[in-house]
């Protein structure tokens, strides 16, 4: 029997946990506070639409 | 991941995702104008300019409470609130102190003349919205049951993370096959915008079926707290509707007695909020989220006296946090329109899935196989 190559969650799982957090970050700053805690969450909560953006430009074959 | 196990979150994510899909798309759908319902409403001239007053000076509460039930005579109160960023007094009445929400009358006042104040035309397209939205017109059933769409549709996400894996593992984080098929070019853009948009569709999620519980929730808190806060008044006559203490100078006991705070609203004696005996004046903070964990001060609504005020307890704090993170409505402008796209590519992740199985159905049949080619290959890569 062959036998499987670990599989890397790391490898996987690792832009998407990163994007998660960043989000939460985001969804709970402006929650926080005005001014400041509302730029944070506005520039992590685009940071999904930027990796969607950058994917679909740079990661196209 | 053995094959076996794949196959079964297959079937997990096959199945819930059919359930809820619908249902989510009507969410997604009803949910973008939702989000926007401020500017909306300002748009349709609700929520407008105050026009000018000769005056600065504020009528107290009791001329606004006897302006709005002079228009409605029959009717008793039920709520007061205060926009917070201008001079108005919103009153809702109802025929009963504990009407049901479908025989309110909402009206808004200008504090400072007592005008009534236009309600705005776009009102009656943004109820039905809200109701199918929130209920599908059916009330608590309606309710519960979106609650529950919501938990299945919590289980497709879950599910699609977990088979996420196995889809991923030989592709580099973000590609799109462009070149390949219609629908291998399709699952990369559901497999990227699903798990980018991960954890602010399972809050938004999540919350939204939180904020479904909202009746039972309150009954709890009415069962619970608020029966033990009033229990010296539970066997007194409820005094008569249209003869209580002046409401002005129960909200000035309520704000004396929670410095730094500002009332949000006054519910009435004999409604969900309130108790038969008292004006519950429900006290916020000032940050965004203080301003939505509630403090209700109960005046006695027969003597004006405060007879008890703490904060709401943690299942009721829980709901009232959910209603923010649910609405996006929290940080501005720039919020909701991040809130209206993240929704927008939401759409396309469950429009997508929905191709995916109509693509995957033709082509078994086609192929007169159970599994489609894509899923073969992951099982093949898998094994």
């Amino acid at each position: 029997m062959r036998r499987r190559p670990p599989l890397n969650a790391w490898r996987v799982f690792g832009a998407p946990i990163l994007i998660a957090m960043v989000s939460l970050v985001g969804l709970v700053a402006a929650l926080l506070g005005d001014g400041l805690p509302d730029w944070i969450s506005w520039a992590t909560l685009s940071v999904p639409l930027i990796v969607i953006a950058w994917a679909v430009k740079a990661r196209r074959t | 991941m053995s094959r076996s196990a794949i196959l079964a979150w297959d079937a997990v994510h096959k199945w819930t995702s059919l359930g809820c899909t619908a249902f989510l798309l009507l969410l997604c759908v009803t949910g973008l104008p939702l989000v926007f319902h401020e500017e909306i409403d300002a748009l349709t001239g609700a929520h407008a300019e105050l026009p000018a007053a000769e005056t600065a000076t504020l009528h107290d509460l009791d001329a606004v409470m006897e302006t709005a039930l002079a228009a409605r005579p029959r009717e008793v109160g039920l709520y007061m609130s205060f926009d917070e960023d201008r001079p108005v007094v919103n009153i809702t009445t109802g025929p009963r102190p504990d009407a049901p929400e479908t025989q309110m009358h909402f009206q808004p006042y200008d504090q400072r003349t007592l005008a009534p104040l236009p309600m705005g035309s776009a009102g009656g397209v943004m109820d039905v919205i809200l109701r199918l939205h929130t209920d599908l017109f059916l009330g608590l059933p309606g309710l519960l049951f979106m609650g529950f769409v919501g938990l299945v549709f919590l289980a497709a996400v879950v599910s699609g993370v977990v088979l996420y894996a196995p889809f991923m593992r030989k592709l580099e984080f973000g590609t799109v096959r462009a070149s390949r098929s219609t629908r291998t070019r399709w699952l990369d853009y559901h497999n990227l915008l699903g798990v980018v948009t991960l954890a602010w569709v399972i809050v938004v999620g999540g919350t939204g079926v939180i904020n479904t519980l909202s009746e039972p929730i309150i009954k709890i808190w009415q069962a619970d707290q608020l029966a033990e806060m009033t229990a010296p008044y539970r066997d007194l006559p409820a005094p008569p509707p249209r003869k209580l203490a002046s409401i002005d100078a129960a909200v000035k006991t309520a704000m004396a007695a929670a410095p730094g705070m500002r009332p949000q609203f006054v519910a009435f004696p004999g409604g969900s909020f309130s108790s038969r005996h008292h004006y519950a004046v429900f006290m916020q903070g000032a940050k965004p989220a203080t301003k939505k964990l509630l403090t209700p001060a109960l005046v006695d609504a027969r003597t004006g006296e405060l007879t008890a005020m703490r904060p709401m307890p943690w299942y009721a704090q829980a709901l009232l946090l959910s209603q923010p993170l649910h609405f996006g409505d929290y940080g501005g402008l720039p919020m909701k329109i991040l809130w209206g796209l993240l929704d927008v590519i939401t759409i396309v992740v469950l429009g997508s899935g929905l191709y995916l199985w109509i693509a995957k159905g033709r082509r078994s049949t086609a192929a007169g196989a159970g599994v489609a080619n894509d899923n073969r290959a992951v099982l093949d890569r898998a094994a």
